[in-house]
């Protein structure tokens, strides 16, 4: 086994760690974002364990890179690989969705447990994302950003005035990754209002595109990652095709669980997939 | 001459209109010299609302979002979080109208340090009629959380207010308009962030006014002078947080209260003024402004006259409230 299949099973346990912490918290929640959360958590922890330069201890550090969770309602996952970092405890997970928690039902602007920007309103976090990589330029500031989109939010306008203002900037220290689960509140999109082809389409905006047949692949999704990096003049985006649920068998592509937490036998059942009694 | 005492901040007589928004534009120049974190970003209006002054000598801060509001508002809540401090421009039906769900999300709610100057506020637009006449702005930025609203009165004003909210860490929406505004101040006028102004001290009643219709207030002063009634006007320029305090003071003491605005009287100055004093201290009122409609096309301030926004307007709205104060003494004897 070489350094980066060792790296990607650390990451696949960490993931599974992830997923089982962000269950626990939705389900004594009893209200939140279940399939949104898990189809982007092998995404945002190759981003928080292996490709932003962050520092748990010191959230304010000038220089780290900034990620921002446009998809605002699949924050669990994202306060679930935060409190995995180092961020918080990992008993916080408990108060999520709690008046006076800073682990509000969508993400809330706060470095101390880090996070870089106020969503949960799809159609803001690239805009927002944009403002920092360009105020990163002004400041030569060697600095990523990084913005992780649900595909429902492509059909918001505002998404793509976003897009236009980072290819018509070049904006090369930006990399936006969606998260293409095929899933809205209302169910499937391609019932409701499909949005193909989701790469020609960015393409066409101006964006250097990859598209990852599996966006739960560690090693598609670091390579992905790599390849941002080394992209010159134009803003980079992954299409990472993931699963909505992913993890759990009773949730994959199950669009009812767009909005809705795991009961106690669904987290019997779901714990238990992941390796973890109840 | 009247008995009553006349702010000195004020001139003898006006001699000058200028356009605020050029103001507005000539000082961004100067604090983006000060300031080194100054960011501008504008929407497709940049010569109309005077942003290009800024863009001509600070090209790398200044950034052409085109025909994006919505964007607009969440990139500068970009650059706010990134510790610099933006400011937005366009006309105030978009900036307010088109972009306020981004403002409430990304800039209002995190309490963001962006500042947003809209133009074109207004019935005096003019010629370019109702759907870019923006009269419910005030209402829907002073309803947010945290927002800061500011309608400066003059040239003067408007330079001091720039100057001021740059040093003020928050969000913060300042109404300009297109047309020309009478020079009411001498250089001397001092503006504060929540501080309303007494122009001049009166005892039978109180004109609370804002922007152009300051202007109107002070005149109509006048002609209530003539005749014996002297009124208090007062400057609101800032409507959020509005100097409770103020308005208290001045009502109790008079009686009677006019607002005057060239918005909405339904949740702008005349809304607000009501919150306070029906809370506070009930004194009978009316509002001059727009009534629950939308404007026209015509020349900016012959609109004014069209809507009834004139001093003249103000001064039967102060008879108005004379006579039933007058009545109800006799009905309560």
């Amino acid at each position: 086994m070489n350094k980066s299949e060792k790296n990607v099973d650390a990451l696949t346990d960490i993931a599974r760690r992830v997923r089982i912490d962000l269950l626990k918290a939705l389900h004594r929640a009893k209200s939140g974002h279940t399939g949104g959360s898990l189809s982007s958590v092998e995404v945002l922890v190759s981003l928080y364990f292996s490709e932003l330069r962050h520092k748990p201890k010191n959230p304010r550090w000038e220089d780290r890179d900034r990620f921002v969770l446009s998809k605002g309602h699949g924050v669990p996952a994202l306060y679930s690989v935060l409190a995995h970092a180092g961020y918080f405890p990992i008993e916080e997970l408990m108060s999520l969705r709690k008046p006076g928690s800073r682990l509000q039902g969508h993400p809330e602007y706060n470095l101390e447990i880090g996070i870089e920007a106020t969503t949960g309103s799809l159609g803001h976090g690239l805009s927002a994302a944009n403002g920092m990589a360009l105020s990163a330029r002004i400041d030569g500031k060697d600095i990523r950003i990084y913005a992780l989109l649900s595909d429902g939010e492509l059909q918001e306008g505002a998404t793509w005035e976003a897009i236009t203002t980072s290819s018509y900037r070049r904006l090369d220290n930006l990399c936006a990754i969606v998260d293409r689960n095929r899933f809205q509140n209302d169910g499937a999109m391609k019932d409701i209002k499909d949005i193909e082809p989701v790469p020609d389409k960015w393409r066409a905006f101006g964006w250097e595109v990859e598209s990852l047949q599996d966006g739960h692949d560690f090693h598609s999704i670091l390579s992905a990652f790599e390849k941002a990096r080394q992209t010159k003049g134009k803003p980079f985006v992954i299409i990472a095709n993931t699963i909505k649920g992913k993890g759990v068998s009773i949730f994959e592509n199950q669009g009812k669980y767009h909005g809705v937490a795991p009961t106690d036998e669904e987290l019997r059942v779901a714990l238990n997939e992941l390796g973890e009694a109840a | 001459m009247s008995r009553f005492q006349i702010n000195d901040c004020l001139v003898d007589q006006v001699t000058e209109h200028v356009y605020i928004r050029d103001i507005y534009g000539k000082t961004l120049v100067e604090l983006g010299r000060e300031y080194p974190n100054i960011v501008v970003l504008d929407a497709d209006l940049t010569v109309s609302t005077k942003t290009n002054i800024f863009g001509k000598e600070f090209p790398n801060r200044f950034f052409t979002m085109g025909v994006s509001e919505q964007d607009m508002m969440a990139t500068a809540a970009g650059f706010a979080l990134s510790g610099k401090i933006p400011f937005a421009s366009t006309f105030a039906i978009f900036a307010a109208g088109r972009a306020w769900e981004h403002v409430r999300q990304s800039i209002a709610f995190p309490n963001l340090n962006v500042k947003i100057v809209a133009t074109h506020a207004g019935v005096t637009v003019g010629e370019d009629g109702a759907t870019h006449q923006m009269l419910e702005d005030i209402a829907i930025m002073r309803v947010l959380p945290n927002m800061t609203v500011i309608v400066p009165a003059d040239a003067i004003e408007t330079e001091k207010v720039i100057r001021t909210v740059v040093n003020h860490n928050g969000p913060v929406y300042v109404r300009l308009a297109r047309a020309k505004f009478p020079t009411i101040f001498k250089r001397s006028y001092e503006f504060e962030i929540g501080k309303a102004k007494i122009l001049r001290e009166g005892k039978h009643a109180t004109i609370f006014a804002i922007g152009i219709m300051v202007y109107e207030a002070l005149e109509a002063a006048k002609i209530l002078d003539k005749e014996g009634i002297s009124a208090c006007v007062v400057n609101v320029s800032t409507v959020k947080p509005i100097d409770v305090e103020t308005i208290i003071k001045s009502a109790s003491s008079t009686g009677a209260v006019v607002t005057a605005e060239d918005h909405n009287v339904i949740g702008g100055l005349g809304g607000a003024i009501s919150e306070v004093l029906s809370e506070n201290y009930p004194t009978p009122m009316k509002r001059i402004g727009m009534r629950d409609r939308f404007g026209t096309s015509g020349d900016g301030i012959q609109l004014l006259e069209y809507f009834g926004l004139k001093a003249k307007n103000i001064v039967r709205a102060v008879h108005k409230l004379l006579e039933f104060n007058s009545q109800k003494r006799t009905v309560v004897l």
